[in-house]
């Protein structure tokens, strides 16, 4: 048996010297090494392909294909009424369709929320990864401008925001990313400021590399366990955040709604007519598990610490 | 022991009595608590001087940065449309002037703000433009405490279901465990607090009976609010945990650690939960200031007196001395959580140095 | 590295043990109440408590300053008028036992009832009124609703002495306002003009009586514990944001009369919560005027409580305001078209669901005319519901101002459920009748009232309610430049009609002036568009009686009482 095993290894061993004498072996890029970890993870494609159908039926649900219907006009005699062949989803109460209005509101909620979060995770990351490796004066002077920012009554601003711009989706969304950034910025500040000191960050100091490349080819990287758990968290927080404005009258204006304005609308009627709640409530749970479990995929696919 | 006693008492102690003095006694005694156990490590640690040094210019970052904010968001506030008065029934002209006149409205932008800045450094808030006669100060006192007796018990279950649920993912990774409490932590991101506490009042409360619908009078009342208020935090603590332990329990040094025998345990606190608690706290501290800040949905929901409500009806209200008086409360909160959240980075990694030079 | 965590868990340990111990020693004592009342049989329940809900905190409980429902109801607990309204409608004795009124309608005497006290045993004078009529229209007070006491002779000039652009008699001394204290016990009035709605009037809160110490304290109106009232209760509890308790005052000279021991307020605007706690015996009483039911469950609960289920028409109406200097609704036509072509049953029967009245005009019932009611003795036919004629009015208005397609037109609502899905059922109306597209905005509260207020649009909800039993309180608001006149509406023969009736004495004619202004508002102009009269839409147990509702669809507990359950 042994003898065969030796055999074995040693035309390995051979194999291996003679193949390192010829050419030096190919590194796998980060990219490619985290899809194809991404691509075996069936939780995380599973969720890929959902928010995809999410997608589509956002776009397409509402058209002709499906419905005769649009998200504006009422039927009030038809008011609440029970989900049908009519109306698959059911009608709200002015008599609109639930179909139609939930894939528009599933629109606006997705458009806001992915729009509102990535921004964020751009200004977050920037700002807390110079506060983090810059430390001492530079740091202190960010952070105290973040948390002022932080501390300014929401609602004024987002109230002031609404006068001096139009209403719109776009205003909504500057108003979401105002303060939006802070929290992920200060998480990226932590972690920064735990690895900077680490060896490894001293060797590639200690090798020549460039601010820019230390933090992006090395720091980064290793943040981004927290990152990603940041960003899914920050996505339904701003659809939330559209709900809560909707809420208190600063949202997108009628009839147009969201996701969390339909729901918070169908919140002192459902016990009587559950249709209007549970549809949008549904789409929107599904789609925040979707993005939650394809971020813990991205999240295992990216880690280097991960890497086997 | 005894010499280092003395100056934590000269130090410290001045401190606690400006605290106890201007605040409501309970709240008052816990902020003291957390500057004695500071000062008591920076003692033990640091030296009386550096620790003096350290907070004083602490305090004074602090101190400019509340008074930019303040100035801020007084201005702010003067430029959205309305003021205290704005009614559907309009008062008439003259009365509104007469109103302008007793609340010094009527005098130019500067001269309200800098009246209003040096009523601030002496410590008067002044009086509510809404809730007549009733004293700004009191009225946060008397409202913040409901929150806070609300708000710590959703951060201590926030905190321990989520980090236990976090912890039990990541070392049982890909297992089914692990699949379900990243399930269940979801749910708490993705159904809206709004939601998710009217539907516990309808199903525990309404259907069931098991609590009152609404009040705040009992321990029982406090169930449903609680959990509607920690859902959020539980989730993305327990997905914060799981992440950060993960990436620790891979890491070599722990597969040094069990090689060198180490129990299981031992192992987890030594080791796993100090390196990879770091983002959680992070993450808590303004988390924790948020919690007891209040929600409004919640306040209005179970019918709590809570801070959350009355801030954002004080901004509908546009009664300017509340808001003012609020921000600035909220903003002390805030930026001592995150001194706090700091003061915990240092005592959990050493490494970290607070007020290095550059990295160079 | 150990002493120092477990310093840190001492600390964490002591803090959280003090936070838990404050915790547990509170205790706001929930209903449990001795009583001692109510046992004279007529199958009365023990325990008389009142549970009730108001949807926001009295922003004060100074009478002088008091201006919506909710310091309303609570002052109607703690304070009694001269006056007080009975079940009928009918002003009854309050701390004046009886009165004579002269011929002329311009002098009152009220004599007062020697046993009426105040809470801490003090005796209420005729000069008590004096001193508190006076520190309302005191200018310093800045009293929101002083001009409720103009009637008074001299009133408006004592209010105003410090008012530049005030054009009439200032009066400086208000010992020449008509208003004396001929003895201790006799209070005498003269007004300005014979107002034959006076009577009722003092039953309002600006005219309640004050206790003199609230001069000289500052903290009288905060100070719960020790507040000093004339009214059937007194105040026992007052947590911030959450409760309200008041206890009834013994001393009370009608103290007989008053069966309740105790009311418990709680504060939630939630009227989800509201309508729970109701259902699971938490509230005896929910729904307006100081909460709301939802209007998604008004057909379920009208089903399933039958008997508890009230909407009383209340003298309020609904309506939307027209710009009328800004284009489109420059127009009379243009106006009219858009006020014809919605279907307002339609709108009461799906959308507010109370069983509110379609309006068409813009005096609501309850409020009095001659010998009845206004609005039944002049029938408010001013306008009907037909598309073909709005439409045709449209395009002769459009004609009339050269366009070819409307102006875009926006309509403005503040935040509420209410109001968004009324005006999205207007506005698609609108959209199915005319063809016009209607954009909805919704604006955050201080930021409507100021568009509204400031003429920054262009057709805007309103909604307006009676402070007292007279049509001059519905049609005074659309006399040319009157302060709540934000349409900017404005005709010479209305104004010469509304200011005929302040002088006359005869009720024929001011209600003959009143109709024909209203026609010319309406018919004529049609300066507003009316969409239909409240109602007051509540739930009441069936073992709570005696809640009085009066015509404006303010609420009077005092008197009611709990019967076993």
């Amino acid at each position: 048996m042994s003898g065969t095993n030796n055999k074995k290894n040693e035309t390995a061993n051979t194999n291996l010297t003679s193949q390192a004498a010829v050419k030096p072996q190919e590194s796998v890029s980060l990219f490619k090494d985290a899809m194809y970890r991404l691509a075996t993870n069936k939780a995380a494609m599973i969720s890929l392909s959902v928010l995809v159908l999410v997608v589509i039926f956002a776009l397409i649900g509402p058209t002709s294909l499906f419905t005769s219907y649009n998200y504006y006009s009422n039927d009030l005699m038809n008011a609440n009424a029970a989900p049908s062949a009519e109306h698959w989803f059911g009608t709200d109460d002015l008599g609109r369709d639930v179909w139609v209005r939930t894939w528009v509101g599933a629109r606006v909620s997705l458009t806001v929320g992915l729009a509102a979060a990535l921004i964020d995770l751009v200004i977050g990351v920037i700002y807390g990864a110079i506060m983090g490796y810059y430390g001492g004066r530079v740091d202190g002077i960010m952070n105290k401008f973040s948390e002022i920012l932080y501390s300014l009554p929401y609602m004024l601003v987002v109230i002031l925001l609404l006068v001096v711009l139009e209403p719109s989706l776009t205003t909504i969304i500057i108003a979401l990313t105002i303060t939006g950034w802070i929290s992920m910025s200060w998480i990226v500040r932590g972690e920064i400021m735990q690895l900077k000191n680490r060896d490894f960050i001293l060797a590639a100091r200690s090798m020549g590399a460039s601010t820019g490349r230390q933090l992006f080819r090395h720091l980064l990287p290793n943040a981004i366990g927290p990152i990603i758990v940041t960003l899914t968290l920050s996505i339904p927080n701003a659809i939330f955040a559209e709900a809560f404005l909707s809420f208190l009258g600063l949202g997108v204006s009628a009839p147009r709604s969201s996701l969390g304005s339909m729901i918070n609308d169908a919140l002192t009627g459902w016990t009587l007519y559950p249709w209007r709640m549970w549809f949008p409530a549904g789409l929107m749970v599904l789609t925040m598990l979707a993005f939650n479990l394809l971020g813990d995929g991205l999240r295992d696919a990216l880690d280097p610490k991960l890497r086997k | 022991m005894e010499f280092h006693i003395y100056p934590d008492f000269f130090v410290c102690a001045p401190i606690f009595l400006i605290i106890l003095e201007i605040s409501d006694k309970w709240i008052g005694l816990y902020f003291c608590l957390i500057l004695q156990s500071i000062c008591i490590q920076n003692i033990v640690c640091g030296g009386v001087q550096g620790l003096v040094k350290y907070v004083l210019k602490k305090l004074l970052f602090m101190l400019l940065s509340l008074f930019i904010l303040a100035s801020l968001t007084f201005f702010l506030m003067k430029a959205i449309p309305g003021d205290p008065f704005t009614a559907e029934k309009k008062l008439s002209p003259e009365i509104r002037a007469l109103l302008e006149v007793k609340y010094g409205l009527d005098k130019p932008m500067y001269e309200q703000y800098l009246k209003y800045m040096g009523g601030i450094l002496k410590g008067d808030f002044g009086v509510s433009m809404r809730y007549l006669n009733q004293d700004v100060t009191d009225m946060i006192t008397q409202t913040f405490t409901a929150s806070l007796k609300l708000g710590i018990f959703a951060i201590l279950i926030s905190i321990v279901v989520g980090v236990l649920l976090g912890l039990l993912a990541a070392v049982y990774h890909r297992k089914l465990i692990d699949d379900v409490t990243m399930v269940v932590a979801v749910i708490g991101i993705a159904v809206p607090s709004f939601l998710l506490a009217s539907l516990l009042q309808y199903v525990f409360a309404f259907k069931l009976g098991w609590f009152n619908v609404m009040g705040f009078d009992g321990p029982l009342d406090y169930v449903l609010p609680v959990a509607a208020l920690s859902a959020s935090p539980i989730a993305f603590i327990a997905r914060l945990t799981r992440s950060s332990m993960l990436e620790v329990l891979h890491a070599d040094y722990i597969k040094t650690a069990k090689a060198k025998g180490l129990k299981w345990p031992a192992i987890m606190f030594k080791h796993v939960v100090r390196n990879g608690i770091l983002p959680v706290v992070t993450y808590v501290g303004p988390m924790t200031a948020n919690i007891i800040t209040g929600s409004v949905v919640i306040e209005q929901i179970f019918n709590i007196g809570g801070i959350g409500k009355v801030f954002v009806e004080s901004i509908t209200n546009r009664d300017y001395t509340m808001i003012m008086g609020i921000t600035i409360f909220y903003g002390i909160l805030l930026m001592l959580a995150r001194f706090l959240t700091d003061i915990a980075y240092v005592l959990i990694d050493p490494r970290i140095k607070l007020e290095s030079r550059k990295g160079a | 590295m150990k002493r120092k965590s477990l310093l840190v868990l001492l600390t964490l340990i002591l803090a959280f043990g003090t936070v838990l111990a404050a915790c547990g020693s509170k205790n706001e004592g929930t209903g449990n109440t001795d009583t001692g009342s109510a046992s004279e049989g007529n199958g009365l329940a023990k325990d008389q408590i009142l549970k009730i809900n108001l949807s926001a905190e009295p922003p004060t409980l100074d009478p002088a300053q008091a201006k919506d429902s909710q310091t309303n109801t609570v002052l109607k607990f703690l304070y009694e008028g001269l006056v007080r309204i009975d079940a009928d409608g009918k002003e009854a004795p309050g701390v004046a036992k009886d009165w004579t009124i002269s011929e002329d309608g311009l002098k009152y005497v009220f004599n007062l009832n020697p046993d009426a006290k105040w809470s801490n045993g003090d005796a209420i004078t005729a000069e008590d009124f004096v001193r508190s009529w006076e520190r309302a229209l005191k200018p310093e007070t800045a009293s929101p609703y002083a001009y409720q006491l103009y009637y008074i002779k001299g009133a408006e000039g004592y209010n105003l002495s410090k008012d530049e652009t005030y054009k009439g008699t200032k009066i400086t001394d208000f010992s020449q306002v008509g208003v004396k204290a001929t003895d201790e016990h006799t209070l005498e009035v003269t007004l300005e003009n014979p107002t034959p709605y006076f009577l009722g009037l003092t039953a309002f809160y600006t005219y309640y009586p004050v206790h003199a110490s609230a001069d000289t304290n500052d903290k009288f109106f905060t100070d719960y514990k020790n507040m000093i009232v004339n009214g059937p209760f007194v105040m026992d509890q007052y947590a911030k944001g959450q409760k309200i308790v008041v206890k009834k005052n013994d001393g009370y000279h009608a103290a007989a009369d008053i069966k309740l021991a105790q009311i418990d307020m709680s504060l939630t605007n939630s009227s989800a919560s509201e309508l729970q706690a109701y259902k699971s015996g938490q509230l005896d009483y929910t729904g307006a005027p100081n909460g709301e039911i939802p209007s998604d469950q008004i057909p379920s609960v009208k089903a399933e409580l039958p008997d508890e289920f009230k909407a009383t028409g209340i003298a309020s109406t609904y309506y939307y305001q027209f710009n009328v200097n800004e284009a489109p609704f420059n127009n009379v036509k243009i106006r009219k078209a858009f006020a014809m072509a919605i279907q307002r049953q339609l709108i009461v029967d799906k959308v507010t669901q109370g069983g509110q009245i379609p309006a068409f005009g813009f005096v609501p019932p309850g409020i009095r005319g001659e010998n009845g009611e206004f609005r039944d003795e002049h029938k408010d036919d001013y306008f009907t519901e037909n598309v073909d004629e709005a439409k045709k009015l449209l395009a002769e208005g459009m004609k009339e101002e050269g366009y070819t397609t409307l102006p875009a037109v926006t309509l403005i609502y503040n935040t509420s459920d209410g109001h968004a899905k009324i005006a999205l059922a207007v506005a698609d109306m609108w959209k199915q009748n005319l063809g016009v597209d209607v954009k909805t905005e919704n604006q955050e509260w201080g930021v409507f009232l100021e568009n509204r207020q400031n003429q920054n649009f262009q057709v805007a909800r309103a909604g307006w309610s009676a402070d007292y039993n007279d049509p001059y309180n519905f049609l005074e608001m659309w006399t040319t430049g009157n302060t709540n006149n934000d349409s900017k509406f404005s005709n010479e023969q209305y104004d010469k009609d509304v200011k005929e009736t302040v002088k006359s004495a005869d009720p024929a004619a001011r209600m003959a002036a009143f109709a024909d202004a209203e026609k010319i508002l309406i018919q004529d102009e049609m300066g507003v568009m009316p969409i239909y009269y409240y109602t007051n839409v509540s739930l009441t147990k069936p073992y709570l009686k005696g809640v009085q509702l009066d015509f404006s669809g303010a609420i009077d507990f005092t008197r009611a009482y709990l019967e076993e359950k």
